[in-house]
């Protein structure tokens, strides 16, 4: 089964379908996420069986301003599809999957430490990089780099966000 | 700076405590008091790195454990947002850093799907060499560091004495010995050196023969068997609810492995076999990756066989994404390319120009995502890099396989002896620069 065919089977009940470097990606509202990823997991010639990853993405200045991405796979198919959920900027809330892929518990402690998104129903949602004591989510891209300068016999160089680069 | 680094004026900090508190019972809401809860590292000298496990033990037996990462997060996938798409190259080799090239490996790939561009085959049989004998050495670091916990010190002393050869290659093809840089996006930053064909042929050889000592040494020794066998089983089922992927999923008796399954860089017209066991315990992960060095080293010989017949360039030849600027040796043993530096120097302004802004601000790439993946010694390595039009990339998160990995400690270990921890730990063979990134 190619990627095209599994994207059909997929937006004949999820349309919002989008098919690009022979990547699938289907957006998925919050409320509907555990019933989506439920029916993609167990459906026949569909079966996502297999939760690869979790994280994030923080777009500041639009709406949404953050999406939850989930890169999902078929052992037999040998196929992936990538599940993303749009939340806005004063709601970072979406239902923990961890009932439904035991792997996604440390993924999601990972993307709310990083991105301080709150996964609803996680057995223990706390940070997993970060010092427990650290205030912030430092993935977000309002959080600056921390850099401090270079310094050089008679010259410095400022960090690497504040140089102006690209 | 933005946020302050404390946010609990006047508390000391205990690092412990509030992890631990999670170990209460939660009948009673007390600590047991026939238990003991200790701390067994971060620095401890056989958790492979500063991993930490909090464990909760009465008596011998362990009866729960929680393992506490991030000592070794250094911020790698935030550096990449404020760096060229080229200089991502060089934190991304730096997570996982006993496997680097699988790491550059899997973000230049991405990093090309979002380009729409396609390497020259030269280029990938490159990747393919470079990358098999990454997995032997990384095999050898599981085994001589797993040997070497277990008291086979023998093990360890033969385990890097031929990763060591390995290295040596490393260093001759890249000039470095890790965190190479050396796959760039549209290939590799340069062909093979003149006597890379003979210290390839000598490791051909040579390893074989080596890999056998250590069988003889582990297979049959009661001491390695009775650690092993047995101990840190894992079934099928529970490996993939908990994402296990590489040699833990293998020895458990699923043969998945991407370069077979979702093939990249022609693995498909590779000749090897896909190594699984049944028993899903660290024996059978020891036994998986002592073959999968054999299989590895079969891909070797035949990427090494098709580079004789394979010339050409090793990097794309558009102007837009390759690095134009080449070097070669001069009196000194190194320097510009002279050519090179008269053409954009006195013969062409718009090579100078473009030559300018490939230096300051390099590749630009289109505005998209991706998610690209690639066998790592250690299981599925996985890159989502997004771009949004522009010189650096948006966002590039690693899918480490050791991170996923590592959450299958707690099924391994709880109920188990301290003793077996090590073995436990030592056949998930995490690498802690991968895990916290």
């Amino acid at each position: 089964m190619t990627v095209a065919e599994l994207a059909v089977a997929v937006s004949a009940r999820y349309p919002d379908l989008v098919l690009a470097r022979d990547e699938a990606t289907v957006v998925i509202q919050r409320d509907d996420l555990l019933a989506a990823l439920a029916w993609l997991r167990d459906a026949p010639g569909v079966t996502l069986d297999t939760l690869s990853s979790v994280t994030a993405t923080h777009w500041p200045d639009r709406d949404p301003a953050f999406w939850v991405v989930y890169e999902l796979r078929s052992t037999a198919l040998a196929q992936r599809l990538r599940v993303k959920v749009p939340l806005r900027d004063d709601d970072q809330h979406v239902p923990s999957v961890t009932g439904l892929f035991p792997t996604a518990n440390w993924h999601e402690r990972e993307t709310y430490d990083l991105y301080g998104i709150v996964f609803d129903g996680h057995p223990d949602l706390t940070r997993i990089l970060m010092p427990a004591d650290w205030s912030g989510h430092p993935l977000r891209k309002d959080e600056s780099l921390g850099g401090v300068p270079t310094w050089f016999r008679g010259a410095t160089m400022p960090p690497i966000d504040e140089r102006g680069m690209a | 700076m933005s946020a302050g680094r404390h946010d609990l004026p006047g508390a000391a900090y205990d690092p412990a405590g509030d992890i631990a508190e999670s170990f209460r019972d939660p009948a009673t809401g007390d600590f047991r008091q026939e238990t003991m809860i200790i701390n067994m590292g971060p620095q401890h000298p056989s958790t492979h790195g500063v991993l930490r496990l909090l464990l909760e033990l009465d008596g011998e037996t362990v009866i729960r454990c929680k393992p506490v990462i991030g000592y070794l997060h250094t911020g790698i996938e935030k550096n990449t947002e404020y760096r060229s798409w080229v200089q991502g190259v060089t934190y991304v080799t730096r997570a996982d850093y006993v496997a680097p090239f699988s790491n550059e490996l899997g973000y230049c790939m991405a990093v090309e799907r979002l380009l729409g561009v396609e390497v020259p085959e030269r280029a990938k049989v490159i990747r393919v060499l470079v990358c098999e004998l990454n997995r032997i050495t990384s095999h050898l670091v599981a085994l001589a560091t797993g040997g070497l916990e277990l008291g086979a010190s023998s093990v360890m002393l033969y385990g890097l004495r031929e990763r060591e050869v390995i290295m040596d290659i490393f260093e001759a093809i890249t000039g470095l010995r890790m965190n190479h840089a050396y796959i760039r996006p549209g290939g590799v930053v340069m062909d093979l050196p003149e006597e890379a064909p003979r210290k390839l042929r000598d490791l051909i050889d040579l390893l074989p023969k080596r890999i056998d000592e250590y069988e003889t040494l582990l297979n049959d020794n009661p001491i390695w068997r009775e650690r092993n066998t047995g101990v840190a089983v894992l079934s099928a089922e529970r490996c993939v609810e908990l994402g296990v992927t590489g040699p833990p999923l293998r020895s458990a008796g699923v043969p998945l492995d991407l370069r077979k399954d979702e093939p990249y860089c022609g693995y498909e017209t590779y000749d090897f076999d896909v190594i699984t066991r049944t028993e899903g315990d660290a024996y059978a992960r020891y036994r998986v990756r002592i073959d999968e060095m054999r299989e590895s080293l079969k891909i070797v010989e035949q990427a090494f066989t098709r580079l004789a017949d394979t010339p050409g360039p090793v990097m794309i030849d558009d102007p837009k994404v390759g690095w134009q600027a080449r070097l070669s040796v001069g009196p000194d043993g190194i320097g510009n390319d002279p050519a090179y530096l008269a053409h954009i120097m006195e013969e062409s302004m718009e090579a100078l120009i473009h030559h300018f802004k490939m230096v300051t601000q390099g590749v630009e790439v289109p505005p998209g995502e991706v998610y690209v993946t690639v066998e790592a010694p250690r299981g599925e390595l996985g890159m989502y890099v997004v771009s949004d039009g522009s010189h650096r990339p948006y966002r590039v998160h690693i899918r480490d396989p050791s991170f996923v990995n590592l959450q299958a400690v707690p099924d391994l270990i709880e109920g188990a002896l301290i003793a077996d921890i090590i073995p436990a730990i030592a056949s998930i063979d995490p690498v802690m620069g991968g895990v916290d990134r």
